[in-house]
């Protein structure tokens, strides 16, 4: 076991509207630590001396959640590529190390406090479409609907996202076309996906502009960023199945008719 | 109609336009180039094609008009994604890492605009001629030789031409992406087919100043 002595740079802002600064500090943390864990030991600290603890974000502590995110060194999630903050490990540091800790920044995940910011952007871009209509009833039989196992594998690829917003935090447009890109491609590359393939992409890029992201200028900050290694392959599809639908889908067909 | 309108409404579809416009120009380019190197046969045959080309007399406006909307179209689209992509970015950071841009990609809208300052010079100094020391209307091969004896003038355009050449770099490549033009099969091709445009028009172009700065053109 060996300890570290680092020195943390953090972004302290006491709520949305508050100004916000960086503050200093001294923090002793061991190498087989999680980020999360030194941040609590530095918390602990805060609150014996009275002073309020830094707020983050944190679920599942595992790496499938997508709350933790925050930017550690001018890096989403931190150094270590495919590695979400809370699996990320002070080993990834050295004694003495300077690190500065930030929240991430895009108009549409404004700071709620500190390090957490309101991500619900994301959320409203999936109610505009990141879903399937079954019908109620019977359970279908199993594999009545056929997936090619390739496949299965390239929609698993795009589901992997966590929604943690690491592609907008490192993307210099604060673009959310990763995220937006996974959550349509997921569902384009399978049967169940297809009756609302054209709706769902039009819908979900209409949502994804509307919230204030930037566009896309193809830098791929998003893809060496993100946790889950999406690949901006799906970014490339969602741009063809969006400019496919807008060519064919019917006009005003509000009430939900797929055309083809 | 209106899906042309729901297109240009949207990022991607602004994205799209600025390929398709960014395409043509990148056509036109390759022409122009071509054209251009003639200059080392000799002035004889610049002046054939010019000939050849006034010879279309009015109907040279269409092509013109068309090239002049493509540039509006992609300068309008590029003017909108700068101005969103800054209102998203909200705050900037103290730090951030950028690994995986390029210099071309992150010069994509200064490096447009120094082209586009290029693009009214160059036709106000070889078409239209007013800052040209001594244009002679047809004289094609001679005007060219003669407009890039200032020194200034044809370091100007050599740093021009590297601009475009970081423009095409990125925009080529660009193209695919945002064309959904993205398969694991072919994806090595991408990088290869943008620097081997790249080199041939923006290498072709500089050429050109370039040889005059060591005075090679006559
Ligand atoms: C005249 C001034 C110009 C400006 C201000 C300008 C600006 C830009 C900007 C900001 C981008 C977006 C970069 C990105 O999102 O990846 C872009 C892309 C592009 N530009 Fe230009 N540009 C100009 C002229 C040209 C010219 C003359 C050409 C032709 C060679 C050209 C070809 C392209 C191409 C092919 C793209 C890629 C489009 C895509 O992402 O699919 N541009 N330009
Ligand atoms: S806390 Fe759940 S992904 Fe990090």
């Amino acid at each position: 076991m060996s300890t570290m002595r680092l020195t943390l740079k953090v972004w302290r802002q006491a709520s949305p509207e508050a100004k916000g600064e960086f503050r200093t500090y001294p923090v002793e943390a061991d190498e087989h630590m999680s980020f999360l864990e030194m941040l609590d030991v530095v918390n602990e600290g805060l609150i014996a001396a009275g002073e309020e603890p830094i707020a983050f974000d944190h679920d599942c502590r595992e790496g499938i959640c997508g709350s933790c995110g925050m930017m550690i060194n001018g890096k989403a999630h931190g150094p270590r590529a495919a590695t979400t903050a809370c699996q990320l490990h002070m080993r990834s540091f050295k004694d003495g190390d300077h690190i500065l800790i930030e929240p991430f920044r895009a108009s549409a995940f404004p700071v709620i406090r500190d390090l957490v910011v309101d991500r619900s952007s994301f959320d409203r871009i999936i109610q505009a479409g990141g879903y399937v209509s079954v019908g109620t009833g019977a359970a279908p039989d199993g594999n009545a609907i056929l997936v090619p196992k390739e496949m299965a594998e390239r929609a698993m690829d795009a589901a992997q996202c966590i929604g943690c917003g690491a592609c907008v935090a490192a993307c210099p447009n604060a673009s959310a076309m990763l995220f937006t890109a996974a959550k349509v491609s997921h569902l384009a590359m399978l049967p169940q996906g297809q009756p609302e393939r054209h709706r769902r992409v039009l819908g979900m890029v209409e949502q994804m502009d509307s919230e204030g992201f930037g566009g896309c200028t193809n830098f791929a900050e998003c893809e060496a960023a993100c946790p889950k290694q999406i690949s901006i392959e799906n970014i490339a599809r969602m741009n063809r199945d969006f400019l496919k639908a807008s060519l064919r889908e019917r006009e005003e067909t509000g009430a939900g008719a797929v055309s083809n | 109609m209106n899906a042309i309108i729901g297109l240009w409404r949207s990022t991607i579809g602004k994205k799209i336009a600025m390929s398709l416009t960014g395409l043509l120009l990148v056509g036109f380019l390759i022409s122009h180039m071509i054209s251009n190197v003639l200059v080392f046969v000799d002035g004889a045959s610049l002046d054939l094609y010019g000939a050849w080309l006034r010879g279309f007399g009015p109907l040279l406006w269409i092509p013109r008009l068309i090239l002049l909307g493509a540039v509006v179209i992609h300068i309008a689209a590029a003017y909108q994604l700068s101005a969103l992509a800054r209102a998203g970015r909200g705050g900037s950071y103290r730090d951030h890492d950028r690994p995986a841009s390029t210099y071309a990609s992150r010069t994509m809208r200064w490096g447009g605009v120094l082209i586009l300052v290029f693009i009214i010079f160059h036709i106000l100094h070889y078409t239209v001629g007013i800052i040209h020391p001594d244009f002679r209307v047809g004289e094609v091969g001679r005007n060219l030789v003669r407009g890039m004896e200032s020194k200034p003038v044809a370091l100007f355009y050599l740093v021009s031409m590297i601009a475009l050449g970081a423009h095409f770099l990125h925009g080529i490549w660009s193209v695919f992406q945002t064309l959904g033009i993205n398969h694991p099969t072919w994806n090595r091709w991408r990088r290869g087919i943008a620097i081997g445009l790249t080199v041939l028009v923006a290498g072709g172009f500089a050429s050109i100043p370039a040889a005059a700065l060591l005075g090679w053109l006559r």
